[in-house]
This record gives C-alpha cells, sequence and structure tokens, in this order.
C-alpha cells in the first residue's frame, strides 16, 4: 500500500506542476501590467517609470521565463499571490474569506448527494423496470439536461417569492444570527447542487449493483441462504463501493462548477461569487488565484479518492 | 454384448417410478431430491425460450448423480432450480421439485432461505469469481455459518471456520481465513468453496462443473475431496459437468441432458458399458479430448454440428439434426424418455439399434454436409445458460 | 453479400454465413436503426430536437418581430397576441429573442462538439496506435481536462482572453475531447493487434490511411454517442457562461443571457416570462439531445438495452 500511495502523491505532485505551468501561461497572457499584479498598487500609483523598472527588476521580470516560473511558483507555494487591483487586499487573504462558505456549501451538497443517490441508485438497480427506475433515470437526466440557473431561478420565483418560505439570497439575513435562519439560507442553494450531484452518483450505483449483482459471487451468498436485502448490500454494493470512491472524486469538479453558477444565482458570498465579479472587473491576480486554489482543491480531492480506494479494495491495499 | 444381462436390474415397478439403476444399496432408500417434469423458461425478444423442458430426475441419500450435457442443455438452470436461484427473466413454469417429500417450489422466500446452504448447498464453477473480493475467505465462511445458525458467536463461527479449511486440505488454515480470496490459488479458492458449501453439514449439495476451471493436477485433487465430503458427511451430490471422465471416477449413476430434456439415464458401469442414446455416443466418442484443458469447456468434438438454438428447437428429437440414424420419424415425433434396459432408459426410437454400436462406427457415416454446417453465433447469446456469465 | 465496408468493421464478430436467422438485410446499422425506433423517448427527443432546429433555422421567417428591435411603448409587457411571449425591459418582443437565440446555442452546441471530436479522434487514435509514452501522456492529459471543473476553466479563460462566440467554442470543445479521444484509443487499441493491420502495414500503408480507413470508421458508432452528449454538455455550457455574462454579449440574443436579464428579484417575481421561456428552452434542448444520445448508444449496444441479460 505504501508504494501505492506515494506513486500517486508523485503523481499528483506532477499534475500540480503541469496546471502551474498552465496557469503561469495565463499570467502572461492576462493583459495588463505584470508588476501591477506583483506588487502593492499603492506603491504603483505613487511610483515613477524608475520606480516600475526597479520593480520589474527586482520582481525579476526582465529574466527568463523558467527563472520567472519558479519565483511565481515559490511566492504562491508560501501563499504570496499578489494583490487585487479591486480591493487592494491581498489574494491570499481575499480568497480565504471566502472560502468557508463555498466549502461549507459544497460540503453539505456532497452529503446530500451521497444520502439521495446511494440508495435511489440501489433501489432502482434492485427493482429494475420499474416506475421507481424510470423516475430516476428522467430525474437523473433531468439533472444533467436543466441549467441550475434556471432551476434556482424557478425555486426563487417559487419558495422565495410566491411561497415567502425561505430567504432568497446570502448565508444569513442581517442582524440575525440564529442556527435556524443560517439553515433557512442554506437549504435551497444546497439542495439544488446536491440535487444535481446526485445524479450521476445514483446512475453509477445503479449500474454498478446491476453489474456487481450479475456477478457469480452474489449468487454464491444467495446460494448461502443470504436474504436479498443482504446479498444486495452487504456484497453487491459493498463491491461498487471501491469504484464509487472514483465516482465521487470525479464529482467534485462539477459540483465546483455547479457552485459557481449557484452562488450567482443565491447571492452566496463564497469562491464562485469572487471568480464572477473578478472576472467582470478583469482582477486577474484574484482569477488566477483563484484557479491555483481550485487546481490544488481538485488535486487533493484525486489523492483522497486513491487512498480511499486503497482502503476499500484489498486488492489495492495488499497487492 | 449383452447389456441387458450385466446389468443388475432392480423391479419392473421402481424402475418406472424411480429411473436409473444404482448399485444395490440404494435401491431401497426413498429419493432425498426428485424432480418431476421441470419446465424452466427465460422471457426474451422474441417470446420464451425453454430452458428446461420437462427434466425429471432423483438423487438418493448419500448417492452421487453425475448430471452431463453441453453447455445450453439447462443442466445448470435445472440445479439452480432446485435452490430457487432462477432470476428474472427465468420462471419455472411447471413441475416438482422434491426434497425428502417437502415440495421446494411451493416455500417462501423466508423458508427457502433457510433450505439454501444449509440442506442444499452448492459449488460453482469458477473460483475465482465465486468468491466475493472484498470479504474474507474467513469471514465467508463464518457468514454461511451464522446464517443458519444466528446463536453461533463470531469467535465460535471463526474457530469452526479454520476446522473446515483444515478439512478441505487448505495448509496454514489460522493465516489463510484472514486472507482475502485474491491471495488464494484457484484449486484453493475452490477448496475454500467447499469449505463454506460443507460449512453446515448439507444433505444435499450440488456441485456446478467444480473443476473445469481449474488445471489439470488440481482437478483430481478437488475431485477426492468432493467424495471426501461425501463419505464423511453422507451428503448426496449432484455433480454437474461436460465431462464424463468426472462422471466416471465420481458418479454412482447419470443422467444425461440435451437440449433442456434427459434424454439418457443409467447406473455409470451401464451408461458407459452399453449407451442407448446417439448423443451419449458421440460425448463417449470425445472423452479422450475432453482433457485438453484449452479446449473449449463444452467442446464436444466428436459429435458434428451444433447445439439447438434454443429460442427456435428442432421439431421431433431435438438431437435429429446432428444424429447419424436420424430417420423421417425423428424429425417429427419426439421420443419419449422410456425403458431400454433394466434400470436404463433412453429417449431415442431407435435406442434397441444402438447395442453394441461404438462412436467410431456411428458417426464415420455422418455426411460432410452436416459437418459443415456453420452455426449462427446468436444462437450461443440466446441460450440462457445460468453458467454462461463471462 | 451486400453488406458496406463499414458496416463489417463496425460488426464487433463475423457474419454468419447464409445462417439460418440472418436475413440478407440484416446489417449492424439497420440492427441498430430498428432499437432506436423502438426507443420511444430517443424518438421523442428527436423529434423535439428537429422541432427546435426548424424553428431556429427559419427563425427569420417565423418571428413576427425583429429580435433586436427596441419597443420603447411596450416595456415588460404580459403575453398577447401580439407578443406571444411578452416583451423585455427594452419592449423586445420574447418570442422572436427565444427563436433567435437557438440559432446561437445550435452553433455553439453544434461546432464545439465538432471540435472535441476532431480533438478527442487525433489524440485518442495517436495514443492507440503509437502506445508507450506517448499513451500514457495523451491519457494523463485527459484526466486532468476531465478532473478540472470546465465553468471555472471557461470562466477563467473568457476573464483573461475576453469573452466571444469563438473563444467559448473552442474553450468548450478544448475541454470536452477526452471522451471521445477514450473511445476512439480503445479502438485504436483493439485494431492495432488485428491481422489485417499487420497485413496493411507490412502493403505499405502509413498511419494516416490506418486512421482514416480503419480506425475512424470503426469508432464512428460510439464517437458518434459521445459528439451527441457534448452536443448536449456545450449547449448547457454555453446557456452558463451566457448566463453568467461571460458567454454570448447583448444585444445579441441567447438563451442564457436573457436569464441573466432576468436575475433581479422584481422581474423574477413580475414577468415570468421574460426567464421562463429560455429556460425551458434550454432544458427542452438539452433534455431531447440527451435523450437522442442514451437513445444512439442503447441502439449501437444491445448488451446495454433493458432485459437482454439475465
Amino acid at each position: 500500500m505504501g508504494t501505492f500511495v506515494l506513486r500517486r502523491i508523485l503523481v499528483n505532485i506532477l499534475v500540480f506542476l503541469a496546471i502551474t505551468v498552465g496557469i503561469f501561461a495565463l499570467v502572461h497572457a492576462a493583459p495588463g501590467d505584470p508588476v501591477r499584479m506583483m506588487i502593492n498598487p499603492d506603491q504603483v500609483s505613487s511610483g515613477s517609470q524608475e520606480f516600475i523598472a526597479r520593480q520589474r527588476h527586482e520582481l525579476g521580470l526582465d529574466r527568463s521565463l523558467p527563472v520567472q516560473y519558479w519565483d511565481w511558483l515559490r511566492n504562491a507555494v508560501t501563499g504570496d499571490l499578489g494583490y487585487s487591483y479591486v480591493s487592494r487586499q491581498s489574494v491570499t487573504s481575499a480568497i480565504s474569506e471566502r472560502l468557508g462558505p463555498t466549502v461549507e456549501l459544497m460540503g453539505i451538497a456532497l452529503l446530500l448527494s451521497l444520502v439521495i443517490g446511494i440508495p435511489l441508485g440501489i433501489l432502482s438497480a434492485v427493482r429494475r423496470n420499474s416506475w421507481l427506475d424510470y423516475g430516476t433515470t428522467v430525474f437523473g437526466l433531468g439533472a444533467i439536461s436543466i441549467p441550475p440557473f434556471f432551476l434556482g431561478i424557478v425555486a426563487i420565483y417559487t419558495f422565495s417569492l410566491k411561497l415567502s418560505w425561505l430567504p432568497s439570497a446570502g448565508m444569513t439575513t442581517p442582524g440575525v444570527h440564529s442556527p435556524g435562519d443560517q439553515f433557512k439560507h442554506l437549504l435551497m442553494p444546497a439542495l439544488l447542487l446536491g440535487l444535481i450531484a446526485a445524479a450521476p452518483i445514483m446512475r453509477y450505483v445503479r449500474s454498478g449493483v446491476i453489474g456487481e449483482l450479475g456477478e457469480d459471487y452474489t449468487r454464491t451468498a444467495e446460494a448461502k441462504g443470504a436474504s436479498w436485502s443482504r446479498v444486495v448490500l452487504r456484497h453487491a454494493f459493498r463491491n461498487s463501493l471501491v469504484p464509487l470512491i472514483t465516482v465521487v472524486a470525479m464529482s467534485v469538479p462539477a459540483l465546483m462548477g455547479g457552485a459557481v453558477v449557484i452562488e450567482q444565482v443565491f447571492a452566496w458570498p463564497g469562491m464562485g461569487q469572487l471568480t464572477i465579479s473578478s472576472v467582470n472587473q478583469n482582477d486577474y491576480p484574484v482569477v488566477i488565484g483563484v484557479s491555483l486554489y481550485v487546481a490544488v482543491l481538485v488535486l487533493i480531492c484525486n489523492l483522497l479518492a486513491d487512498l480511499l480506494y486503497a482502503v476499500a479494495d484489498p486488492r489495492v491495499r495488499l497487492g | 454384448m449383452n447389456t441387458a444381462q450385466t446389468s443388475d436390474g432392480p423391479a419392473p415397478a421402481l424402475g418406472r417410478t424411480l429411473p436409473g439403476t444404482r448399485p444395490a444399496d440404494f435401491d431401497d432408500a426413498e429419493p432425498l431430491l426428485e424432480i418431476r417434469d421441470l419446465v424452466v423458461e427465460f422471457a426474451g425478444d422474441e417470446g420464451a425460450v425453454r430452458a428446461v423442458d420437462g427434466v425429471a430426475y432423483s438423487v438418493r441419500p448419500g448417492e452421487i448423480l453425475g448430471v452431463v450435457g453441453e453447455s445450453g442443455s439447462g443442466k445448470s438452470v435445472t440445479a439452480m432450480s432446485v435452490l430457487g436461484l432462477i432470476r428474472r427473466p427465468g420462471r419455472i413454469v411447471g413441475g416438482e421439485i422434491r426434497l425428502r417429500g417437502r415440495d421446494l417450489l411451493g416455500l417462501t422466500h423466508r423458508q427457502m432461505r433457510e433450505i439454501r446452504g444449509n440442506q442444499v448447498a452448492m459449488i460453482f464453477q469458477d473460483p475465482m469469481t465465486a468468491l466475493n473480493p472484498v470479504m474474507t475467505v474467513g469471514a465467508q465462511i463464518i457468514e454461511a455459518l451464522r446464517l443458519h445458525d444466528r446463536k453461533m458467536s463470531r469467535a465460535a463461527a471463526r474457530e469452526r471456520a479454520v476446522e473446515l479449511l483444515t478439512s478441505v486440505g487448505v495448509p496454514q488454515p489460522e493465516v489463510r481465513v484472514g486472507q482475502y480470496p485474491h491471495e488464494f490459488s484457484g484449486g484453493m479458492r475452490q477448496r475454500a468453496m467447499i469449505a463454506i458449501a460443507i460449512a453446515n453439514r448439507p444433505q444435499l449439495l450440488i456441485a456446478d462443473e467444480p473443476t473445469t476451471a481449474l488445471d489439470v493436477t488440481v482437478q483430481a485433487q478437488v475431485l477426492d475431496l468432493l467424495r471426501d465430503a461425501r463419505d464423511t458427511t453422507g451428503a448426496a451430490t449432484v455433480i454437474i459437468t461436460h465431462d464424463l471422465g468426472v462422471v466416471a471416477e465420481l458418479a454412482d449413476s447419470v443422467v444425461v441432458m440435451y437440449a433442456g430434456r434427459v434424454v439418457e439415464q443409467a447406473a455409470v458401469s451401464e451408461l458407459f458399458a452399453a449407451p442407448r442414446h446417439p448423443y451419449t455416443l458421440g460425448l463417449l466418442a470425445g472423452v479422450p479430448t475432453s482433457e485438453d484443458e484449452d479446449e473449449d469447456d463444452d467442446d464436444l468434438a466428436s459429435i458434428p454440428g451444433t447445439p439447438p438454438d434454443m429460442a427456435h428447437p428442432p421439431a421431433g428429437c431435438a438431437f435429429h439434426p446432428r444424429c447419424p440414424i436420424a430417420r423421417d420419424r425423428c424429425r417429427t415425433e419426439r421420443p419419449p424418455l422410456a425403458q431400454a434396459a433394466p434400470g436404463h432408459r433412453s429417449a431415442c426410437h431407435y435406442a434397441d439399434e444402438l447395442v453394441g454400436a461404438t462412436a467410431r462406427d456411428l458417426f464415420a457415416t455422418v455426411p460432410d454436409a452436416i459437418r459443415d454446417t456453420a452455426a449462427p453465433d446468436a444462437i450461443a447469446a440466446s441460450i440462457p445458460d445460468v453458467k454462461e456469465a463471462p | 453479400m451486400t453488406v458496406s465496408t463499414d458496416t463489417t468493421i463496425a460488426g464487433p464478430g463475423p457474419a454468419p454465413a447464409g445462417g439460418a436467422v440472418a436475413g440478407p438485410r440484416r446489417t449492424p446499422a439497420r440492427m441498430a436503426l430498428r432499437r432506436f425506433r423502438r426507443n420511444k423517448l430517443a424518438v421523442a427527443g428527436a423529434a423535439v430536437l428537429g422541432l427546435v432546429l426548424v424553428l431556429a433555422v427559419f427563425a427569420p421567417l417565423i418571428a413576427r418581430h425583429s429580435p433586436n428591435q427596441v419597443d420603447l411603448d411596450a416595456l415588460r409587457q404580459g403575453p398577447s397576441a401580439k407578443h406571444w411571449f411578452g416583451t423585455d425591459s427594452s419592449g423586445r418582443d420574447v418570442f422572436s429573442r427565444v427563436v433567435h437565440a437557438g440559432r446561437v446555442s445550435l452553433l455553439v452546441g453544434v461546432s464545439a462538439a465538432l471540435i472535441s471530436v476532431v480533438i478527442g479522434t487525433l489524440l485518442g487514435a495517436v495514443a492507440g496506435l503509437l502506445g508507450g509514452v506517448v499513451d500514457s501522456a495523451v491519457m494523463r492529459l485527459a484526466d486532468i481536462v476531465l478532473s478540472f471543473p470546465t465553468v471555472i476553466a471557461i470562466v477563467v479563460l473568457a476573464g483573461v482572453l475576453g469573452p466571444s462566440v469563438t473563444m467559448l467554442v473552442i474553450a468548450i470543445g478544448a475541454t470536452h475531447w477526452p471522451q471521445a479521444c477514450r473511445v476512439v484509443r480503445g479502438v485504436a487499441l483493439g485494431l492495432r493487434e488485428q491481422d489485417y493491420l499487420h497485413a496493411a502495414r507490412a502493403g505499405g500503408a502509413g498511419p494516416w490511411w490506418l486512421v482514416r480507413k480503419h480506425i475512424v470508421p470503426a469508432s464512428l458508432p460510439p464517437v458518434a454517442v459521445a459528439a451527441t452528449l457534448a452536443v448536449a454538455q456545450a449547449v448547457l455550457l454555453e446557456a452558463t457562461l451566457s448566463f453568467l455574462g461571460l458567454g454570448v454579449q447583448p444585444p445579441q440574443a441567447s438563451w442564457g443571457n436573457m436569464l441573466n436579464d432576468a436575475q433581479s428579484l422584481t422581474l423574477i417575481e413580475s414577468a415570468p416570462w421574460m426567464w421562463l421561456p429560455p429556460g425551458i428552452a434550454i432544458a427542452v434542448t438539452v433534455l431531447s439531445v440527451n435523450f437522442v444520445g442514451d437513445g444512439l448508444r442503447d441502439a449501437g449496444d444491445p448488451r446495454q438495452s433493458k432485459g437482454a441479460r439475465p
């Protein structure tokens, strides 16, 4: 198991480096003076041409690209991502402010997607070609076909504006500090995001369980006298769990993309909103910082999936 | 050769209701398992396919019965029916299956579960796939034990699992009990499967091609183990195989199946000495070649032609398209399973002509036209034999 | 035999020579078409998609108003005989805008899918034929592309390069090639070992010839499925990006930016005709493309179809 994990860590580091090269290229493709991106904007506005030239030299911008890349990477790894053009605060602090709400939204959505997707997937696998199965199939297709922002607007129209049950925006009502209020704000965005993420999980669990039920060992379990629910849960589902981990890890990027949209619709003050507003304001340092964070988050998920995979499958664990 | 005199036949009345002759000590016992007129159908795109069409055979306590046939002959489906393991789109349409006189087809799911793995246990063909890859071998034996004895403690079950592994000849059972199937070799896995099967001392053991997936050297060991299991537990055994060598080695009596029907039944010595069905003759001629392990597992090389398409079975005798002695009557009239000699039944209109015949005589006359007839590939896909899993 | 060359390659096994079951007309392509026709959802999807296509292509003939014609006397009016879907905040006819927006959406969807299929086919063929280091490099790249959130990648690209329809098409194409790539690679790997390819190579066939004559025809059915599903994703992504203000730019109408126009709470509440029609248009279009894609997949792979396996 040790070598497996080590290899996966190494691969992920390589992938991370590849992505940073891409982002670095983006830094250079971005319009605007890189000096402005890397140093405190207050100093730039007060500085003369010589000051900028000196900064350019000090920052190493007159050196070769590989050297510059190395410097940029070193700074990025130590958390120095430059300053926002707009808010003038450091990119790291701008992002860390927004990280919490996004992680909360995505975490709960992921949990919901598992709680919804797994049982529905198992049920539709066992009751194949039943109404429930057709229902979940249509739900699955709907979830990948109906745009989340449209669903969000429909939900706001119905539950916030017509029924007045739930708030339409933000994380809290200003001045109110109660868990109930927070829950009400979280409900619609998290549930929507969770439903969208549940679709691929459900689809996978369904086909996984159907596939495993076709395997010989489930027949062995049945021949031992195990009940059908035991055959399905303890044997078939337990075996389909191994690849499910990969599916869940792969659904995290999609969840992030969904979060960008959902945050926009429900004015959720997370990274997604920060990304969109930064892009609209041409705030490149923040945009680049966000993409770096996203890349790291994705790679951490991949690595986590690899580790869990090793724990769940004895053939990997011991092999 | 006069077969009628060499076989020690039972009383004629008994011969009619209890097919096949057996060594004398089986004769008086009540049958443990009795299958009558079993019909199993699989729903398909082009209507129902009859995989088992009126099969009848019985097994006495302690007897080893060999069921022989090609894939798609319904031999596995019949066995799965005994355990109530026919899954959709398969369905038992008619017949009776009695275990010690108790009708299994009338049982509830719960009652059936109590029988499975307890009174009737099964060993599957491919030990590589028949064990759950993410459970330790020990856990899978323990599961079998505790499913039928809920009061048994985990520790006691584990102890018993080690004991069982020892009894099936797994070395270092204390270590092996905590290992996963992928850490076992094929032969060891089949031993573990047998340990699971005999865990609850079943009265009936069904082994579906238990040696087909194994190396030749291991095959003999597993067969020995099955015989030992019978000798120590007294369990009757149904061994399903396409390999007459296995039958000769292990079984007391034989049922030969073709196209979902029983075509011949006899004691082993009788069947080998004096086969009364052309299909059996063909099979017997194929005995030496079936040892080649790289052969397709159901390649019965000596019989020209291919098994029938079960979605469109031939009229009359299902074997007639491949039969060297087929005549017009065979194409229209299905031969009943009738007594050909005392304790020996055959479903051939011309069983009497086969007395003294050899496969060489019989199949030498097959015209090239039959030999060259290509079989549509679709046939294999349309046969819902349970053991067809990849 | 009357079987055309591409179908013989696509078929998994040798055709039965004069078999009892197979009539002369049961080619794999015909069988697939028959299975597709039996799939009600797929047929319905194809019909709806046809309708959307007709509406988009003949938009100027169908819509009585110009999509960008501002009518300050008719702001935010509800549906009426004159304006079937009402008017928006600038008094533009919503029906006309929805119909015209379909052109952009389908154009982006189809061209992005084409780009992704071309990239995927080339990379997949190269990876499968060459194998070794090239293969692992391509597959690793595919993994990276798959694991990075597409929406965020395109948002960032749009931010840096500036939003435009061309950028959108290229960005969607550049992020959706791995599916087709995997399919083609699998086919190429399978073909590599087959005798007739060795024969072809011995006969002096170049790699381009192999791709054109063998790999592309053999991977056509599964790639068609991947392409169809890519169209659905591309239409959805275009709508998403336009909704976020980073796709099709106003005043040109797109389903996504029409929803963006109606994003304020007052408009959501008081003028549902401004956001319901474009939203439903996206959902219906993407849903029917997905139905067709699923239908194609099931038709091409009989083992996947319902009830075929016990």
